[in-house]
Formats: C-alpha cells, structure tokens, sequence
C-alpha cells in the first residue's frame, strides 16, 4: 500500500511538476510555411488574436522560401526538427508526408466540420476517410473585367455562353480594346485560366471529376472535350500574337486597360487592384444554356497540419481548431483578397471585387481543378499534357477531339480506375 | 560531360616535323642521350645502362594529382553514377538492377520513343542551324576583322563577343522582350520600314518556334567561333600571304585557296564545340521558351526533356532512373560524334606546318 501511495505520490508530483512548469513557461508552437510574403499578416493580426485567446501558447510563424519549401521541409522533417505546424501542400506532396507518417490524422479534429467534402480533398487519402491537414485557403477561377469599358460599349455581364460570345464580338466590333487578354505562350494559362475554368460548367463540376477517376467518364466524352471546343472560338478574341504572348504580357495588358476581359484567378485581385486604375467587376465562367446550374473551380491552395512527432500536440490541436474557426477565415481572407477560406460559414469581404468572387459560391457548386488529384501520378503527366493540348486548342494547331483523343490515351497509358 | 579534344597530335610527318622543330629547338640534339656535354668514363656508362630506365618522374604525378582528383570527384564519378543508375529502376517499391529495362522503355513505349525521337529531332536541326549560320558567319567576321585596313576592329570584336559573357537569363529574357508582339522592338522597328506584315509571333507557333530559338542561340555565341577563327587567321604568317600576293592570288581566291585551308583545323575544333554545346544545350531553352519547351514540344531537346524528366515540373514527379537513362543516351551520342570527328575527320584533316 506504501508503495502504491508513493507511486501515486510520484506521478502526481511529476504531472504538477510538469503542469507548473508549462504554466511558468509557455508553450511555443512553430509553424512552418512558403508564404513568406505573409509573415506581416501573421505576426500582426492572425497571432495576436489566437494568443489573445489562448493564453499560454505562444506562436512562431516561420517561413522559407518558396521554392526550397519541400525540400527543406523534407529534411527537417526526417531529422526531427521541423516545427510543430506544418503548412501543407494540396494534394500529392502532402499525402506523401501523411504516409511515412510525419503528418498526424487530423479527422476527428475540432473545426473539421466546417469544411466540405470538396474543401478537404487536397488533404484526403485516396479512400477518402483520412484528413491530415486543416484546408486554408483557395483560389477561385472566372473572368475579371474592365468595367468602365463595359459601360462605354453599353454592354452587360454575360451569363450564358451565347451572351458571352455576344459581348466579345461587340468588343471586338468597336476595336477599342481587345476582347481578352490571355496568350498561349506560357501553356499554363491556356490550361489553368482556360480549360479548368470554362470547363466546370461542362462536366458538372466534382460530378464530372469523380467520375473521371472512377473511370465511369473519358476525357474523349462530350463533357471533357466541349469546353475545348469553346476554347477553341476563343483564338480570334485574343490580342495580335497571342502566341508569343506570356502570362505577365497578359496581365500588363488588361491592367493598362488595353484588353477589356481577363480569364483570371482570384490571386490577381491585390496586384490588380494596385496596378489597374479603371473599375473592375467580375463574373462566373457563362453557363451554356439560360437556368443551368453554374460551377466553379474553388481549388485548394493551403493548409495546416500537425507535425506527428510534435511534443506540444495538444496546443497545436487547439491551434488547428483555432484556424478552423469562422473567426480566423474572416482575419485571413481578409487580409488576403483572393485567397478565400475554405471554411463553410460564408465570409464577409471588405474588398468588393473579392466579395463578388467569394459570393458565386453561394449559387454555384465548387469543384477543384480536373487534374490535380490523383490523375497526374503517372507519366505522361496528364496535368503538363493538358497544358500542351489547351495551347494547341486555340492556337488551333490541333482539333479539341484530337487533343481530348492524345489527353484519354496518354492517361489510359498508366492509369488503371480502382473498380 | 566527354573530353573534348585532345592536343593536336601530327601523325607519320616525323621528318617534317624535326626539320621544323631543328629551327626552334634544335630536334637534331635531342637524341636519348644524356645532357651532359663531356665523355662518360666507363663507370658512368655501367651506371647508364642500370639506369636504362629513367629515374622516376614523381613530379609529373605530384602536379597531376590536384586536377585529377578534383575532376574525378565532380566529373568522373557522377558521370559512372550516372551510367550506373541508368540500369536500376524502382520495381514494386524495391530498387533494383533492370538490365536494359529502362533503354527498353525509351525506345519502346511509343510515348517515351515519341518524345525522345522528337527531342533528338529537334536537337539535330538545333545544331544544324548553328552549323549552318554561326560558323559561316563567324568565319566571315574572322575575316572581315582581319582586314588590317579596318578601322575600329577592337570595337567590333569586343561588340560581337559580348553577348557570349551575357548569361543565358538576360539573354533570353532581351530576346523574349525584343520578339514580343505586344512591346516588342521587333516589330516597332519593322513597321518603321514597311515591313510589319513580315512579323510573326516567332517564340509562339510551332513552325518557327525551334528557328527563332535557334538564331538567339546563335546570336549569343557567335563570339566563339569568331575569335577561334581571328586567332587562326592571325596565325598564318605574312610569308605566305606575300608569296600568294607575288602568284596572283589575292582577294576572294587568296581567301579560298590559301586562308580557308589553313584555318581547316580552326573550324573542325569550332564544329566540335559546336557539337558537344548543342547536344548539352538546355538553359536558353529553359529560359525562352519553358520546361515544357513549348508550343507543343516543338522546341524540346535532349536537355529539356531529360530536366522534365529527372527532376520533375509541376505536378510531374522527377524520375532519376528514366532520367539517368537520356542522360547516357545523350553521353553516348555525344561520345559517338566526338569520336567520329578524333578518329574519322582529323586524322584525314591536312595540316601545313610552316
């Protein structure tokens, strides 16, 4: 009996121990990111506002280069340093971390019911029961346009295809401006700002999507190669040597007001707004037919996951559960216009051109990009060939059946559906 | 990646040679004796004859050590690292020794084969367009800036080689920004004369794409070829050129007849250049025109294609193993042209000794 007393006397003492150091001494939490263009916004809103609620747990925001991110992360990670938040990447890069283990499953998280199916697809095993980090933020895809030259053609936002092509002709019959601003040069942006954005509208959003990965759906089927079609009309709105053109060209191009339409994704709208001095609005790619229900592409961008091995998990969750709240969405999206949180309580933008971006998911069903998830494992990657195939659909060096066609066989290639 | 060329070495010319070599350093004494001027006494030859083989020359080896190992570490052993990886491969997880699984792949999947047949294509008419364009022309500076009439020659010399010193960034980026549609000095200065209907957006259609490339390439290094020439031309003494004069031979004859044979050896080691530089080629490329080396393909070469290959590009995973192989692909193609051009092309190349 003395010897179950002094044990619990031990235990006890080493917990209170501990407890009172911790109450002594703070926790610190470490967060590791890309985003060293936001390390203002953490340290002067987000941060504050988390200790200011928490107190206790005191947070460090430190990021790296975009570019050595992975890797550097990698390494840390392997040697047991890295920091006990870990921003993640969508998709792959991040599975990879889940599967050797140095991400913690997040799926019973508090907060994780604030985000959707398709919000939690970035961070999701294949199977879909596992999440391992919190989403952040996305990017939405739709055209920005030039709105002072709206109202001197007397023209109105499009809404179906016809209407689209209509505004476009009228543009293009007054001559003053060029009807859009993209080029094919880059590849990417015939892809990103072309195909992932009309394309939702066409297969139906995740619809279309899962049911390309479940192979019940060919990139050869109606849904898939009709948005290339569409592109391919696009060819005779673009500038004069369009081809050549690069992404910054295009930018420069509708923000000196010389194109009136620009096929965008809402990363654009703080550099956009600091550069163009001419009204801007923007509206959701046109559906085909008056009354079709819209899609939009809201593709994942960022997480939060917790490192596995951190010592202070505990914080770190009700960090993780901080960052789900409606609160940290509205401090975040804010500061960053164009950057919208994934959370499901719709967030009140200060900046309207924001706003307009962020309300289409209210009437419009989100989808993420076709290509992203995992549809490009395989080689010939199906993401960097869709690149390729966009470019040549409206320089018009190749049908959209016979892009849809190389598209289906190089992912039949090496991609078999789970059945 | 492969030695480039070895010192020129003369071949069954030995009596030529000496009867050229007696003028300057006195070839005639430079028997197997030994240096020392007086009579050996006997003791001396007994000595000699133990001696037969010559004291060992540590110093050669002292002095080569340095460079040797320093080019083994960072040339050498990636280079066998390379060949090595090109026969293991990832199977199941476990990576292993796949013989010529992965040659396999490149050659027979007809995606791989499309792609690297058409990179090796594209390749090919990359180093024929330099072939074709800078070395005539640099040939043509060379001789222009020979002239010794011309005035200002320090100038134009320094002013063509320069954009060789440029880095392949800023050299990209001019000419991206030069032939660009939209703020391009290009076609600005082609409306000035008349000519903007000629202007295309060259860098964007697949047709002229691998051209343009091509000649901004060619702009950047038509330096090299030019000063290797200039030095060669230098080379040739007045002598000849005097007695060709004396014979009749001058202007645009004097050039073909006597100049031109003489700078052969010249042009055959700029050709090599030209060869091992065009078959390694990647970063104006990479910097023009992407990693994907667009519009569709139609500017991908070995390098490009073994970049997107081995590390990776966007959602594209880096394949060591398929990497490693164009990698060798590229070596032994490049190993292939450079012995062609050592063992077939110089030994049957005249040289003249004056």
């Amino acid at each position: 009996m003395t010897r179950t007393t002094m044990k619990g006397l031990l235990l006890a003492s080493s917990i209170l121990g501990s407890a009172g150091l911790a109450q002594a001494e703070d926790t610190t939490l470490t967060i590791e990111s890309w985003r060293n263009d936001d390390l203002a916004i953490w340290q002067e809103k987000l941060i504050p506002a988390f200790e200011a609620k928490n107190p206790g747990i005191k947070v460090v925001f430190s990021p790296s280069a975009p570019t050595e991110y992975n890797a550097a992360l990698n390494a840390k990670l392997d040697a047991g340093s890295a920091g006990d938040l870990i921003t993640c990447r969508p998709f792959d890069a991040s599975l990879e971390l889940y599967n050797k283990k140095h991400l913690a499953d997040l799926t019973g998280l508090a907060g994780m019911e604030n985000f959707s199916d398709v919000a939690k697809s970035a961070w999701t095993t294949d199977d879909g029961k596992t999440t391992f980090c919190v989403p952040m933020a996305s990017v939405i895809h739709g055209f920005i346009y030039n709105k002072d030259a709206f109202d001197q053609l007397g023209l109105t936002v499009p809404t179906t295809e016809a209407e689209f092509f209509a505004v476009l002709d009228k543009i293009k019959e007054d001559g003053n401006y060029i009807p859009m601003a993209m080029g094919t040069k880059d590849l990417w942006e015939a892809a990103t700002m072309g195909y992932q954005n009309i394309g939702p509208n066409y297969w139906k959003g995740e619809e279309g999507r899962l049911a390309l990965i479940k192979g019940e759906q060919k990139l050869t089927d109606e849904p898939w190669v009709e948005p290339y079609r569409v592109l391919a009309k696009w060819k005779d709105y673009l500038g004069d040597g369009f081809e050549a053109q690069t992404y910054p060209d295009s930018q420069n191009l509708f923000t000196l007001g010389r194109a009136a339409i620009y096929p965008a994704g809402s990363w654009e709208i703080s550099g956009f707004n600091a550069q163009a001095d001419f009204k801007m609005g923007a509206f959701p790619p046109p559906v085909k037919n008056a009354g079709d229900t819209c899609y939009i592409s809201d593709h994942n961008d960022i997480g939060i996951g917790l490192n596995a091995k951190s010592p202070n998990a505990d914080a770190a969750k009700t960090f993780l559960t901080w960052v789900a709240s409606p609160e940290f969405a509205d401090i975040y999206a804010n500061a960053l216009p164009g950057f919208f949180s994934l959370n499901s309580t719709a967030v009140k933008m200060s900046d309207p051109l924001a706003q307009e971006f962020v309300s289409w998911r209210e009437k419009c069903k989100s989808t993420i990009r076709s290509t992203y998830q995992i549809l490009s494992r395989g080689t010939p990657n199906l993401e960097n060939e869709t690149w390729v195939a966009s470019a040549n659909v409206i320089n018009g060096t190749e049908t959209p059946e016979e892009a849809a066609k190389k598209l289906q066989e190089g992912l039949e290639s090496w991609y078999k559906p789970a059945k | 990646m492969a030695g480039i060329s070895k010192p020129r070495r003369r071949h069954g010319r030995g009596a030529d040679e000496c009867a050229h070599f007696e003028r300057h350093r006195g070839c005639a004494t430079r028997k197997p004796v030994r240096t020392g001027q007086r009579p050996m006494n006997k003791r001396e030859i007994m000595m000699d004859v133990g001696e037969l083989k010559r004291p060992r020359r540590w110093h050669i080896l002292v002095f080569l050590t340095p460079a040797l190992l320093i080019y083994t570490a960072v040339m050498i052993l990636p280079l066998i690292e390379t060949l090595r990886q090109s026969f293991f491969n990832t199977v199941d997880g476990e990576y292993t020794f796949v013989g010529l699984g992965n040659f396999n792949v490149l050659f027979g999947d007809p995606r791989w084969a499309a792609d690297f047949w058409n990179a090796l294509r594209n390749n090919v008419i990359f180093f024929l367009i330099h072939m074709a364009v800078q070395n005539p022309i640099g040939i043509a500076l060379a001789a222009m800036l020979s002239v010794p009439k011309l005035r200002f020659s320090a100038f134009y010399r320094t002013a063509i080689f320069l954009p060789t010193l440029l880095s392949f960034v800023i050299v990209g980026f001019i000419w991206k920004l030069i032939l660009s549609p939209i703020w391009g000095v290009a076609p600005y200065l082609m409306d000035l004369v008349g000519l903007k209907w000629l202007f295309a957006p060259w860098l964007g259609r697949p047709d002229s794409a691998l051209i343009a490339v091509s000649l901004i390439s060619v702009w950047q290094y038509i330096g090299i070829p030019m000063m290797l020439i200039y030095a060669a031309l230098l080379n040739i003494p007045d002598e000849v050129i005097e007695a060709a004069e004396l014979d009749g031979v001058t202007g645009w004859s004097q050039f073909w007849k006597i100049k031109l044979p003489l700078i052969l050896p010249a042009i055959g080691i700029v050709s090599i250049l030209t060869f091992v530089g065009n078959f390694n080629a990647f970063d104006l490329i990479y910097t023009v025109q992407g990693a994907l080396a667009g519009p569709n393909g139609s500017t991908d070469i070995l390098g490009t294609l073994l970049y997107r290959t081995f590390f990776g590009f966007q959602l594209q995973l880096g394949d060591r193993s398929m990497g490693a192989t164009i990698a060798t692909v590229m070596f032994l193609i490049i190993l292939a042209g450079v012995s062609l051009y050592l063992f077939v092309i110089q030994r049957r190349m005249r040289r003249y000794q004056f």
